[in-house]
Parts: C-alpha cells; structure tokens; sequence
C-alpha cells in the first residue's frame, strides 16, 4: 500500500503539492488526471523518492520513503516507473536494457538476467526485438520497452508518468494495450495521463489535480459522469 | 665534392634502428601519460560537473593553467625547479609527470562534457530502476557520455603523443631528439625527418583508424 500524508513539495519559493492526502491500495489501479503545471509528475518523483519533500510523508508497505535510514536504491525496486521520454539506453540491446538492472542492482547472475530480461519483452510483445539496438525500435516499442524494464526488477508498483504523450498517435494504442494488460494482471498502478478513456475504462479510481491540490477523487463514473469541483467540470470540458 | 655522395654516406642501417628504439620511448611514455592522465582527467571532468562553484574556484583554473601554458613551458620549469622542492627526476620522469598532468586538462573539459551529454531524464530512469548514484556513473554515463566524446578523446590522445616530442628538451632521446642527434652527425635532415616523420604516422594511423572503426560500429 502507497500511503500519501499532508505531502508539501517546493521549488524553491514555488509551492507545486499543497498537502496531498491519498492512499492506494494494492492492486488498485489510480489515474491521475489535471492541467499542466498541477503537479502530477511531482507527486510520482515525490512517491519514488526522485524528489524531496518539505513536510508531510509517502509510506510504501511500512517504509517512510523520504526518512533517513531508508535505502532508497532498495525501495525503488518496488516502485517501476515509466516517464514520457522512454530512455532507453542507446548503447544496449533491447535485450541488455532489461537485463541490466537486475543484474546489477538485484545481483542476478548474466543467465537468470537475460531469462528474465527475454520473458518481460516477450510480455510486452517485443519477443521478436530481443538483439536489437533502440535506435532500430519506433517509440511505442520503445516505450514497451521501458515498461519491459522496469517490470524486470519485478516492482509490487508501476508509476506511469504520461507514458502515451511523447508517442506519434498511431503508437499511442499499442502502449495503452500493455497498460491494460498490467492492470488485468492486477498489478497495482498510477497513471498520470491525459488518455481520459483510459482512465474512464482501466481505472478504480481517477484523482484530479489542481495547481498542487487533489480536488477530487472518485470511481471514473463520478469523476467522468458527475464531477463535483467546478475545477474539474472545466478542465473535462476543455478535454472532451 | 659531389653532394648525392654525402648524403648517404652518414645514415648507415643502424641509425634506422636507433630511430626505432627512440619511436618506441615515443610510444611508450606517451602511453603511460596518455592513460595515467586520462583516468585523472576523468576524475577531474566528474569533479568540475559534479562540485559546482567548489570546482569553479578551485580545480578549474588550476587546470586551466595547465592547458594554456605552452607544454615546453611547464616541462623546463618543473624539470628545473622540482630539485629545488627536494624531487630528482630525470628528464623520463618529468615527461611523463608534466605530460601527464597535460592530458589530464584536457581530458577533464572532455570528460565534462561528456557526463552533460547525458541528460536527466536518462539519469532519472536510471535510478528510479533501483541504480545507486555510483552504478548510474558507470553504467549509464560513461558508456553513453564516453561515446559521445569518443572522438575528441581521441583527438587529445594524438596530440599529447605528438607534443611528447616536446620532452626532448629535456634531453630525453625520444623520436624527435633522435632524429635531431642523427641529423647533427649526419646533416640530412630531410631525409631523416621524414623517416622521423613516417614513425609518427605509424604510430597515430593504426589509433585513428582503430578509433573511426570503434564509432561506426557504435553508430550502428
Ligand atoms: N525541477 C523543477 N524545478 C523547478 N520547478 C519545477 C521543477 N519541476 C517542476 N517544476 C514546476 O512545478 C510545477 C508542477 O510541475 P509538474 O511537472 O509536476 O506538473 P505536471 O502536472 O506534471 O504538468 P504536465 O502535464 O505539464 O507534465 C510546474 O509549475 C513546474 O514548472
Ligand atoms: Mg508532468
């Protein structure tokens, strides 16, 4: 379970998470909807630790993720991430991609990495891509890929940050087919997206942000059917 | 006295071997600052990204020294004055320590550079894998960043061989101060340069084409 209590986060003097509250249960699937600027990459890096927080605390099963003892390089392992940029790393192969952190950060040995590495790209349809380089790869299958890697240190979390919006739109379907996928699994996930039908049809509950405050959270049906925050029905309407 | 007659008479076949043995002193003390000043360039470029204005007010304009001051400069002066501070090197050694300290300033813009090439976002998916700061380092960053300046490297690399020359004021018989010694005996300098010169090439050609062969595999 993700546990989100009172979490402020400043830029400087800029006050971008004004007490976020919001717990996620495990094998809930949380989309993350709101207008640029509202925060919603910041609360991802804030839960995963990419970012420091000013006051209040993210909780991943039992361990405060920004205390000092935390090792943090540990409680990542659990946290897959997804960013909109893939990232891929140019100088591997598709198949080293994948392998690479369980080797070196999980210590597999080269063998079990690569059976690893072999089945996560499988799962993401990339099975046929195993030696070839990023550059050979288009976006959506890079995107997989980087899905495929993080999957790989096997994550009890996925945090997705707009994965689809870097993506040409005839690509963007591919990567929200795996998104779908994972959520069939049961895998526990946040989307911050802007994919309103993805988020109306995957998610268990949508949360909508507004300049650094969660206005609203609820099952799609409220959030899509019957908004309660003024702030949301104009920010839907505008999408739509 | 018939000028064609002279000129061959002083080069017998031994100086070509004395040439040899100097262009191999060129190799090898070019390979041992090349690669000590390398790693410490290294080093150095990782403190100049990482140390901020710390760096900025401390090793940058030591280095910067370092990389302006024209090399024969810095090998007379330490040469002369490292007794004075107690160190008796011989002109091999304060080569090796000037040309090392060079290569070292060079390599660190270079190394620098590299580490920027790296974006954040890359780095930031690095970590967020589970990769301590240190793994990112090694993993990701230096086989991205170093491709990336593969080729000045490179270039730095050829250049420092080249003014490794420079330690013959020193007296150390290298290529170049050999060359000169056989040209005092035998007064062909052209000839003996261009052999001098051909010895060069032989040992920078094989590196360029190695190193152009390494960039378009990794183009690929
Ligand atoms: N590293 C940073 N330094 C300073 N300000 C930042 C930094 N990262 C984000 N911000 C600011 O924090 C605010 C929230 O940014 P954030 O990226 O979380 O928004 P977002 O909801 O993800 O927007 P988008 O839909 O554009 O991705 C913005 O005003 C942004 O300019
Ligand atoms: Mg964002």
């Amino acid at each position: 379970m993700i546990e989100i209590h009172d979490l402020h986060k400043y830029f400087g003097s800029l006050h971008v998470l004004k007490g976020i509250d919001l717990n996620v249960k495990k094998g809930e699937v949380l989309s993350v909807i709101g207008a640029s600027g509202s925060g919603k990459s910041t609360l991802l890096y804030c839960i995963n630790g990419l970012e420091p927080v000013q006051q209040g605390k993210v909780v991943v099963d039992g361990t405060d993720v920004h205390a000092k003892g935390t090792d943090i390089n540990k409680l990542r392992q659990q946290l897959g991430m997804v960013f909109q940029q893939w990232n891929s790393f140019p100088h591997l192969t598709a198949l080293e991609n994948v392998a690479l952190a369980p080797k070196i950060v999980k210590g597999k040995s080269k063998s079990e990495a690569r059976e690893i590495a072999a089945q996560q790209l499988k799962h993401v349809g990339l099975g046929d891509k195993l030696d070839v380089y990023p550059s050979a790869l288009s976006g959506g299958q890079q995107q997989r890929l980087a899905i495929a890697r993080a999957l790989a240190m096997e994550p009890e979390y996925m945090l997705f940050d707009e994965a689809t919006s870097a993506l040409d739109p005839e690509l963007v379907g591919e990567v929200l087919e795996t998104m779908r996928m994972l959520a069939e699994e049961g895998m526990t996930m946040i989307c911050v997206t802007h994919e309103m039908g993805f988020a109306r049809d995957v998610s268990d509950r949508v949360a909508f942000f507004h300049q650094g405050v969660m206005e609203e959270i609820g099952p799609p049906e409220q959030i899509f059917g019957n908004p309660q925050s003024e702030h949301t029905q104009k920010f839907l309407a505008n999408v739509r | 006295m018939e000028p064609t007659i002279s000129f061959f008479s002083g080069f017998a076949p031994k100086d070509l071997l004395f040439l040899g043995e100097a262009a191999l002193r060129t190799m090898w003390i070019s390979i041992l600052s090349i690669s000590i000043g390398t790693v410490l360039g290294v080093v150095f470029g990782w403190v100049l990204y990482e140390g901020k204005w710390a760096a900025a007010l401390t090793v940058a304009p030591i280095l910067d020294v370092f990389r302006s001051v024209p090399l024969i400069i810095q090998l007379v002066l330490f040469y002369n004055f490292a007794p004075i501070i107690g160190l008796n090197l011989d002109p091999f050694a304060s080569g090796v320590v000037i040309l090392t300290i060079y290569t070292a300033s060079l390599v660190a813009s270079v190394a620098r550079g590299g580490i920027e090439a790296v974006d954040a976002p890359m780095r930031r998916a690095a970590r967020s894998l589970g990769m301590s700061y240190w793994q990112d380092l090694r993993y990701v960053v230096l086989p991205i960043g170093g491709r990336a300046v593969f080729p000045a490297w490179v270039g730095v690399a050829l250049g420092v061989m080249k003014d490794s020359a420079l330690v013959s004021v020193l007296g150390y018989v290298e290529l170049l101060k050999a060359s000169q010694i056989l040209i005092t005996r035998t007064q062909e300098p052209f000839l003996i340069l261009s052999i001098a010169g051909a010895f060069y090439f032989a040992l920078s050609y094989p590196i360029s084409r190695y190193a152009a062969s390494l960039e378009r595999k990794w183009a690929q």
